[in-house]
């Protein structure tokens, strides 16, 4: 019986490195967010920042511009990661993405609705609106998702992905169908925003994206452990105790989220959610108790980085960050489809 | 004990189990036998809960199915699938571990890892404990994931086991060894064991009750000794008689 009372932690063997590892990315991000301060069309060096001696016009760029900039960088990088990374546990397949089930396209699709037919839209009303329409995009893809599953009875993984196929045809059509229609000057908006921009960083987009993004991150965090499961299996999370509907549920409702928020107020940002919980798991293992808060830190700290360099290298112009991630993502993408082929996956 | 009575299930038109009434009981392996379509696994699948029949009840213990919650199924009644594929690299041992989630949601007890040792050791299955499930070969991927569902009712008596072609990627000494722990188990333990298998050698030798299953009905059932005959076999599977005589006369010589 003393087997049975004694409560020995004995955790999984990678869990040994969980907060030392998470220590590390924390670093990280630290020392990315220190670069894409100082870094900038107007410097502002590090030992003048820890002293507070800055010029005026210092000051404005840090508080009007850098740091709404630096912030949403960090928010939409963990919605992007921690979306993927809960994604790729729910459909028990590595390769998931945020886009795949239609939640990214269908957003995508009520933005150029938004741009195409409501006119010109500028300053703050139109940074609203956008948010709005990526918000109800998403939400709409959800309960478009939520319907069919139901029609075929049980909430298929297979069916999901079906569904996503069509919604992606579908609102692609749309938006393809909207940028024939569009004028000169939206058709540049449209272009600019498909390719995924923080450029429009201003202090109420971050607030509205991080009031969504922390909440549903902690949910997805939390249900960390019965993604474990739920990578065995449907049924077999089932016969472990898990209600595996409720749990799918939750995950789609809090993925759609943080998806439309990041969405909303930075444009389609590619493969953020595919490369960064991959690197994480190759780095500390899949399991989820580490790799959901792991992603979020390292999803933040590369897209920190990301539009640094994307801000900076075409100075005084910047390159929207959306072609950078992709211009690394894809290359990553195919080396993952041979690491597949190839039977070593994941490893 | 598990109790099936009239049920039936149907997917779309075709009805695939009809009217089947049978009891298991505990203390004793049941084998679930016949052709390829005849139901079997359906069957299973219905008493595990995860297709809900037609019309009909199943009922453990004296209580229906439906009554028992998710938490309290996931301590008193584990079940081992087909086909279970993991795409992401756990090592084995953390697979065999998530066995034991229903009793550590967050922090596994010393009482868990013993547990998970011992039943990677008894499925033959310790030295692959740090290797990367993905990567292990078929009848390696099965062990392992038994020994998970052993492990998960691993410390309780009258608990249910239902196995789904348990040796169907294992090699002959493994089959052997696998229904051998089986047998044990679930006589000491007085675990009641369903499995669905095709291979009437191992059913023949390593089970107490046999229940064939042919289009959709109970065709016979009975002690495994008694209803695996030469006769039966030729009348079930639709053999020449002779086939059906050679195939008994094959483990009669391996049991004698």
């Amino acid at each position: 019986m003393s087997l049975l009372t004694k409560q020995v932690t004995v955790s999984l063997p990678f869990l040994r490195f969980r907060f030392p590892a998470l220590g590390l990315l924390g670093l990280l991000l630290l020392l990315a967010l220190v670069l894409a301060i100082s870094i900038g069309a107007v410097s502002i060096p590090l030992s003048k920042l820890i002293t507070s001696d800055l010029t005026a016009q210092q000051q404005a760029v840090l508080f009007s511009i850098r740091f709404p900039r630096v912030l949403l960088a960090i928010v939409v990088g963990v919605a992007l990661a921690v979306s993927g990374a809960a994604l790729q546990g729910l459909f028990r397949n590595p390769l998931a993405d945020p886009g795949l089930i239609g939640i990214s396209t269908s957003s995508a699709l009520a933005v150029a609705i938004v741009i195409v037919l409501a006119g010109p839209l500028t300053g703050l009303l139109g940074l609203y609106s956008l948010s709005i329409a990526a918000f109800l995009g998403a939400t709409i893809a959800c309960l478009v998702i939520f319907r069919f599953a139901k029609l075929t009875g049980q909430f298929s993984v297979t069916y999901l992905l079906l569904i996503g196929i069509a919604l992606n045809a579908l609102c692609a059509a749309g938006v393809g169908f909207l940028t024939f229609l569009s004028n000169d000057e939206q058709l540049r908006t449209l272009t600019f925003w498909t390719m995924g921009s923080l450029g429009g960083a201003l202090w109420p987009s971050v607030i509205v994206a991080s009031t969504i993004v922390v909440p549903a991150s902690f949910v997805l965090i939390r249900s960390a452990r019965e993604l474990n499961l739920l990578l065995l299996g449907e049924n077999e999370a089932r016969y472990l105790g898990v209600d595996e509907n409720k749990l799918k549920r939750r995950i789609i409702i809090a993925t759609a989220l943080t998806v439309g928020a990041g969405i909303a107020v930075s444009g389609i940002i590619g493969f953020v959610g595919l490369v960064v919980p991959h690197l994480v798991r190759l780095l500390l293992g899949p399991d989820h108790r580490l790799l959901i808060p792991a992603s979020a830190i390292l999803g933040a700290s590369l897209l920190l980085v990301a539009d640094t360099l994307a801000r900076t290298i075409v100075a005084p112009t910047e390159m929207p960050v959306g072609i950078l991630t992709s211009l690394i993502g894809g290359p990553f993408f195919l080396w993952l489809l041979v690491k597949q082929y190839s039977g070593r996956f994941g490893l | 004990m598990i109790a099936v009575s009239n049920l039936s299930y149907s997917a779309g038109r075709q009805l695939i189990l009809e009217d089947i009434s049978a009891t298991f009981e505990a203390g004793k392996v049941s084998a679930i036998l016949g052709p390829n379509g005849a139901g079997k696994s359906t069957l299973l699948k219905c008493i595990t809960g995860s297709l809900t029949p037609d019309r009909g009840t199943i009922s453990m213990n004296g209580r229906r199915l439906e009554e028992y919650s998710l938490t309290e199924l996931s301590v008193k009644r584990a079940v081992l699938s087909q086909n279970t594929p993991v795409n992401f690299p756990f090592t084995a041992e953390e697979i065999v571990l998530l066995g034991r989630n229903p009793y550590a949601p967050n922090k596994n007890s010393a009482m868990d890892i013993d547990i998970v040792h011992e039943t990677l050791e008894l499925m033959d299955a310790w030295h692959l404990r740090g290797r990367s499930f993905p990567t292990l070969s078929g009848g390696e991927q099965q062990r392992v994931q038994f020994a998970r569902v052993l492990s998960q009712i691993w410390d309780q008596e009258n608990a249910y086991l239902f196995l789904d072609e348990p040796t169907s990627a294992l090699d002959l000494k493994h089959q052997y060894q696998v229904m051998e722990l089986i047998q044990k188990q679930c006589a000491d333990k007085y675990w009641s064991v369903i499995i669905v298998m095709h291979d009437l050698n191992i059913a023949y030798q390593s089970t107490d009750k046999s229940y064939f299953i042919k289009d959709g009905h109970v065709h016979t059932f009975g002690d495994s000794k008694d209803v695996i005959s030469a006769d039966a076999l030729s009348e079930i599977y639709s053999l020449p008689i002779d086939y059906a005589a050679r195939h008994i006369n094959f483990h009669a010589i391996q049991t004698d």
